[in-house]
């Protein structure tokens, strides 16, 4: 239910915008975005509507978090 | 950048795991609140994983497997006054109510259409001018901002064919009923991401305060869990009882304000909402602003809508589950009596519900597939 989808922008319409689902197309509402969204950036879909900005760089932190940890361990356990 | 593939890296799958299968006398009991949780757990096997050094609870967040069968039964009523269509999400109308549920309805010939979009609704209404559309609203606050959207849309298109019987619900009240009721151990939170991205962060601070519980809000990625778990290990590590985030790249510390805007514009809190399995539970849910009844089904339909409570089949144990005493296999009727195809209790219909969860996913040897 809750279920949100990154998808990106291809084409901006007023409060409607079309978006690349891992290649199927959409046409979503933009009036829940809280910030003006333009074409090639990152949102989360739930239900029909964007529903936030997805931020790049804190998804790669998170990765980067992640791969430090892989590699702190294995130092650990050589 | 592609955020499905990356966030499930299993050789990063490894190495956090070892950071977290950490020596220790019990393990420790996380409850992950959100159903999409439960499937990310149950799908990649992380609660086999983690045997012996987590033990997940399955909480309430599934907004069809809370909704107790007097509302099914509302939108049944609903459905079967003439010149009036039904629309609701896809789950709910598998769903039983006290005598059938809305896909029943729909073999005998009631008009109820599944809307994967609340704006949906608008196209029905404008299709069928002579016809009342009732959208019956589920859903928790992910959900919410997209009826308010569409009231909205009522509002200022004058559009007088769509009624809304609304559903929605909030996580942080049943968190605080259970935990307060004393009967389930928790001694973490996994809190829900998509959720927190329209309510922020700062809705979950008096739970943890009030029960000195962790509570890391997560994204729906394997490795999302993961590195959520080592940020609730952390926090035991250095003694600390925070709320924090790791889905930053959805999540931000305020939430969605435009969201939030348009909810508390059209809606307000109920007093009570009564859930299944946990009961009457003040201010969990939420209702149509007095100023805006000529749009609630509720108030409309008043006579006609039944009040009388209705309890589950004694066999369904869904609100020992969704209370999180229970495991799905802890029931004599699942994946017997009660599967996915036909379901006795909403756990085992909603995509979402715990016990669907363990049938699609769980090796059980006493059933099959």
């Amino acid at each position: 239910m809750c279920i949100a989808v990154p998808s990106k922008i291809i084409e901006i319409n007023n409060s409607l915008a079309t978006v690349d689902v891992y290649g199927a197309r959409k046409e979503i509402s933009l009036l829940l975005l809280p910030e003006e969204a333009k074409i090639g950036d990152y949102v989360l879909v739930h239900a029909g509507f964007a529903i936030q900005k997805v931020d790049e760089a804190a998804a790669r932190d998170a990765l980067n978090l992640l791969q430090e940890l892989s590699e702190k361990m294995e130092e650990v356990n050589g | 950048m592609d955020f499905l593939r990356e966030f499930r890296d299993s050789s990063t799958v490894k190495g956090i795991l070892k950071e977290i299968e950490k020596p220790s006398d019990t393990p420790l009991n996380i409850m992950e609140i959100c159903g999409s949780h439960t499937h990310t757990i149950m799908r990649f096997g992380l609660d086999e994983l983690l045997r012996g050094h987590i033990n997940f609870i399955h909480g309430p967040g599934c907004p069809v497997c809370v909704m107790p069968k007097e509302r099914i039964d509302h939108a049944i009523v609903l459905s079967r006054q003439e010149d009036i269509i039904l629309a609701t999400v896809g789950d709910m109308i598998r769903v039983p109510g006290s005598k059938g549920s809305l896909i029943t309805e729909r073999v005998k010939g009631g008009d109820i259409r599944i809307v994967y979009s609340p704006m949906d609704v608008l196209y029905i209404a404008r299709d069928n001018p002579d016809k009342i559309v009732v959208y019956f609203a589920i859903g928790f606050e992910t959900t919410t901002p997209a009826t308010a959207v569409v009231m909205e849309g009522c509002i200022r298109e004058e559009i007088k064919n769509i009624l809304f019987h609304v559903n929605h619900v909030l996580v942080p009240p049943p968190i605080d009923a259970i935990m307060a009721s004393g009967d389930v151990v928790i001694d973490a939170f996994i809190a829900p991401g998509h959720v927190s991205v329209i309510t922020g962060a700062g809705v979950y601070r008096p739970i943890v305060e009030k029960y000195r519980t962790p509570m890391v809000i997560c994204g729906f990625e394997p490795l999302d869990v993961l590195l959520g778990i080592w940020m609730i290990l952390r926090q035991f590590r250095e003694q600390r009882c925070e709320v924090e985030i790791q889905y930053k790249r959805a999540v931000r510390p305020e939430g969605n304000l435009k969201a939030q805007g348009l909810i508390n514009r059209y809606l307000q809190l109920r007093e009570s909402f009564r859930w299944r399995g946990i009961g009457d539970i003040p201010l969990s849910g939420m209702k149509i602003k007095d100023e805006f009844a000529h749009l609630d089904a509720e108030v409309i339909f008043k006579d006609l809508l039944p009040c009388e409570l209705i309890d589950d089949h004694r066999l369904c144990k869904c609100g020992e589950i969704l209370k999180g005493r229970l495991k799905p296999i802890d029931c004599s009727v699942f994946g017997t009596a009660c599967t996915p195809q036909n379901p006795m209790g909403a756990c085992m219909v909603s995509a979402e519900g715990a016990c669907q969860a363990y049938y699609k996913y769980k090796q059980l040897p006493n059933y099959e597939h």
